[in-house]
């Protein structure tokens, strides 16, 4: 599977090569409304056709790709950190600190997510820019994200605080923050970048779906959920192939995530 | 020579083609409802579903004929309205029969009105009688007449007996014992309703039939409008009411004859900014939004010709006012549209002190224009709207922040915390009268939307509105109401506190199967003649 994985990273690559000079690459802005060309077919002006409202199809996709794929990372690393903090005390800790924070950690993941996500929208300010209200929507991804994967990381870190090699650094005189910070963090490394690549593209998923429910980035900036949003009616997509070009771009992109998860940072 | 003759009448009958002589009588009509009847009672009847079964089985005394806008004589046969507006009083149709063969007297019409303004009933028709405080009397009177009097004067007091299905005082079925031309045979909760024909209906064609024609009617419970679109192309179900138009364009494309185009119906989107004087926004926002010129700048901006075109795929024409060309009597036909003309807009916006620096509109004070506007979330139509909005105010300098927000979140800040600048929504209009906008146009009004339930009228053209609503409702003079109603709608013109986009059209499907089907835009579009559809005869014999 070394091949699989090594075309993944090339793709990934690729595309977000593609995605950072979308300004060079795209025929036009992803804004501008080409008014008299709505609906239009691909053509070497829009090589991907125009959307509903003349907008170039192309330049959107590698938009919202790049949105898509530089937020989506940058919430789960904030996803993992919060959750490596929480988890990794908690699990090192053990006793009462450990059930209180797991306590705390149970309660969010029983929380509803959606409503929440959509109540938090609701009380957010109405004059921000497109940019930071993805900003926004990434950040409450991010931030609403940890508990699951700080249940996983508590578990493996009360495991490794129990091991002989931790209590071989004890009785050496390793105390609390050198036990943390040299022993337990390195041995966490590999959950937490397992739990890295899994949240990308549950993250991706998760503002896609906002985004067919009319909750995602802010117009006239593009994002996958917008570009997905397109295809939500199957009727819609008869005789018009090149409208499945956001769904397969996504299917791989979310693939080859996957892919170069499969070696090295699965939790063994 | 008389098999000549005889042939000879035969393709004269043809040739007339006179739809009852050709009617074919039984089969079973289907369609869909987009959710189940949330009651059965006529009284009770709020949503889509439950009107559309009140539609098909309640007996009126009068009926909008949807097509002509004209009011119909059904079981009253007669009908007057005096004592300032009111009183009326009905002559009922003698030797009728309820669905279950209870007998139908001007008893059953007190009945009925009794049950109505019940005020523990909660009966939404009954609120639009509810002109005043005081008891309603209802008199039987004799030869079959019933007189109905309201402590106050209703201004179309009459047509407002369209909505109202009249139910019997005797019947052991209650509600379920109708005088329209099916009952409910079956329901099955969540699936379907089987309305079944009216043996007692009254109604018979020119040529002595009974009608309906249609046997039954099948009602499939249908959320989903993919599915329904595939039924109607597969010929399971035989209309669709109501489309929007990316799914009409797709039926068109099908089949041509089976795409409905009625023309611009009562429905309309506009927008709104938020003139709450208390609102938590700041002054100088509150100063743009209520100053006419701003509006007026901001509504010759938007390209609504664009909008019908582009988002309704040519399915809707720029609004006018509050009163859509498809209201053929209360439409003040002297204005038009307010054109697209951005040198205008900069002009006006001049007057009030704004000006461009480096393509960015600027206020005296030197605030830039940037404001948002909301709506709800899901809706593609209105966010499409929005979003060519926004590049049609970029064009004057203007910063247009586009929010989607769920229903409940938008209506909690248009409604209580007013905490919004300003907002896109539709209005669905289903009344031609225009008391029925009374709720809109008072300054007191709870659905006063840019500045709701104010105590005084906060500027003197809102206190115009209200002198003329009022004067318009407390007279029975139609030329008196429509001068006045006209008045109101100029200055809605003149002054924008909503700035109406456009009127969508009313857009429906219909099986080439059905016969006598002609949409119009009122509702029901498709089945507004329901007695006097029929289908071919194979479909006929089939179902």
């Amino acid at each position: 599977m070394k091949w699989a994985r090594t075309t993944a990273i090339v793709f990934l690559v690729a595309v977000s090569a593609a995605c950072l000079l979308a300004n060079v690459i795209a025929p036009a802005s992803y804004a501008h409304q080409f008014r008299e060309e709505t609906n239009a077919s691909p053509s070497r002006q829009h090589p991907l056709g125009t959307d509903d409202l003349g907008r170039d199809r192309f330049a959107r996709v590698l938009y919202g790709t790049r949105v898509s794929l530089l937020l989506a990372p940058a919430a789960a690393l904030l996803t993992s950190l919060l959750a490596a903090f929480v988890g990794g005390i908690a699990g090192f800790a053990g006793g009462r600190v450990e059930r209180f924070v797991m306590a705390g950690t149970d309660l969010f993941l029983s929380l509803p997510w959606l409503f929440l996500l959509i109540t938090v929208r609701a009380l957010l300010p109405l004059n921000v820019s497109p940019i930071v209200s993805v900003l926004i929507t990434f950040a409450m991804l991010g931030c609403l994200g940890w508990a699951g994967a700080a249940r996983i990381i508590c578990a493996d870190a009360r495991a490794l605080a129990q091991s002989d090699f931790i209590l071989l650094a004890r009785a050496s005189g390793s105390n609390g923050f050198r036990l943390l910070w040299h022993h337990l963090v390195p041995n966490l490394k590999p959950v937490l970048y397992a739990q890295f690549w899994i949240s990308v593209p549950v993250f991706i998923l998760t503002e896609a779906n906002l985004g067919i429910l009319g909750l995602g980035v802010a117009e006239p900036l593009p994002s996958w959920g917008s570009l997905l949003r397109e295809l939500e009616s199957f009727s819609t997509i008869s005789g018009q192939a090149w409208q499945l070009v956001p769904l397969i771009l996504f299917i791989l992109v979310v693939s080859s995530f996957h892919l170069v998860l499969t070696k090295g940072e699965l939790p063994v | 020579m008389k098999k000549v003759l005889a042939t000879f009448v035969l393709l004269t009958l043809i040739a007339l083609g006179s739809n009852h002589v050709l009617a074919q009588s039984g089969g079973e009509l289907h369609f869909c409802l987009r959710s189940e009847p949330k009651t059965l009672n006529p009284l009770l009847a709020a949503d889509d579903a439950s009107e559309t079964v009140r539609y098909l089985t309640g007996g009126v005394l009068v009926r909008v004929n949807r097509l002509t806008q004209e009011l119909e004589p059904e079981l009253a046969t007669s009908w007057k309205v005096t004592n300032g507006g009111k009183t009326i009083t009905f002559q009922v149709r003698d030797g009728l029969r309820f669905s279950d063969g209870t007998p139908f007297s001007a008893d059953d019409v007190a009945y009925t009105m009794q049950q109505l303004m019940d005020p523990a009933l909660h009966s939404p028709t009954g609120d639009a009688f509810r002109s005043s405080e005081g008891k309603v009397e209802n008199e039987v009177l004799p030869k079959n007449r019933v007189r109905i009097t309201f402590p106050a004067p209703i201004a179309g007091l009459d047509r407002l007996f369209d909505q109202v299905a009249i139910m019997s005082a005797k019947s052991p079925q209650k509600e379920l014992a109708v005088l329209g031309p099916y009952f409910v045979g079956e329901n099955k909760a969540g699936s379907y309703l089987i309305l079944k024909r009216n043996p007692n209906y009254w109604e018979k064609d020119p040529a002595g039939r009974p009608l309906p024609y249609i046997e039954s009617v099948r009602l499939d419970i249908q959320q989903n409008r993919d599915i329904e679109m595939l039924r109607l192309t597969r010929g399971e179900i035989h209309f669709i009411n109501s489309l929007d138009a990316e799914y009409f364009d797709k039926v068109a494309a099908q089949d041509p004859a089976m795409a409905h185009d009625a023309g611009a119906s009562l429905d309309s989107e506009e927008m709104w900014f938020n003139q709450v004087a208390s609102s938590p926004l700041p002054s100088y926002k509150k100063a743009w939004f209520t100053s006419t010129n701003f509006r007026r700048a901001i509504s010759e901006s938007i390209n609504r010709e664009d909008l019908a075109r582009i988002v309704f795929r040519g399915h809707a024409r720029p609004a006018v006012g509050p009163v859509s060309p498809a209201n053929k009597f209360w439409f003040n036909a002297k204005l038009q549209a307010h054109p697209f003309d951005q040198k205008s807009a900069l002009q006006r916006l001049t007057q009030d002190g704004f000006h461009l620096q480096d393509g960015v509109l600027k206020d005296r004070d030197g605030h830039a224009v940037e404001f948002s506007v909301i709506t709800n979330a899901g809706n593609k139509y209105r966010e499409r709207m929005a979003t060519m909005i926004q590049q049609d105010l970029s064009d004057i300098g203007i910063k247009l922040n586009v929010v989607t927000l769920d229903f409940p979140s938008l209506i909690e800040r248009i409604t209580h915390t007013f905490d919004y600048e300003a907002c896109l929504l539709g209005l669905v209009n289903d009344e031609l009268d225009p008391n029925a906008q009374m709720t809109v146009w008072l300054s007191s009004a709870d659905s006063h939307q840019w500045n709701p339930s104010q105590k005084t009228p906060a500027t003197a053209w809102e206190a115009e509105i209200d002198k003329l609503m009022r004067a318009q409702a407390s007279t029975l003079d139609p030329k008196k109401r429509k001068a006045d109603f006209d008045k109101v709608q100029e200055i809605a013109w003149q002054q924008e506190p909503f700035i109406y986009l456009v009127n969508k059209n009313a857009l429906s499907a219909v099986s080439p199967a059905v016969h006598n089907a002609h949409p119009v835009v009122l509702r029901p579009q498709v089945y507004w003649n329901i007695d006097q559809l029929s289908l071919t005869s194979e479909v006929a014999r089939n179902r």
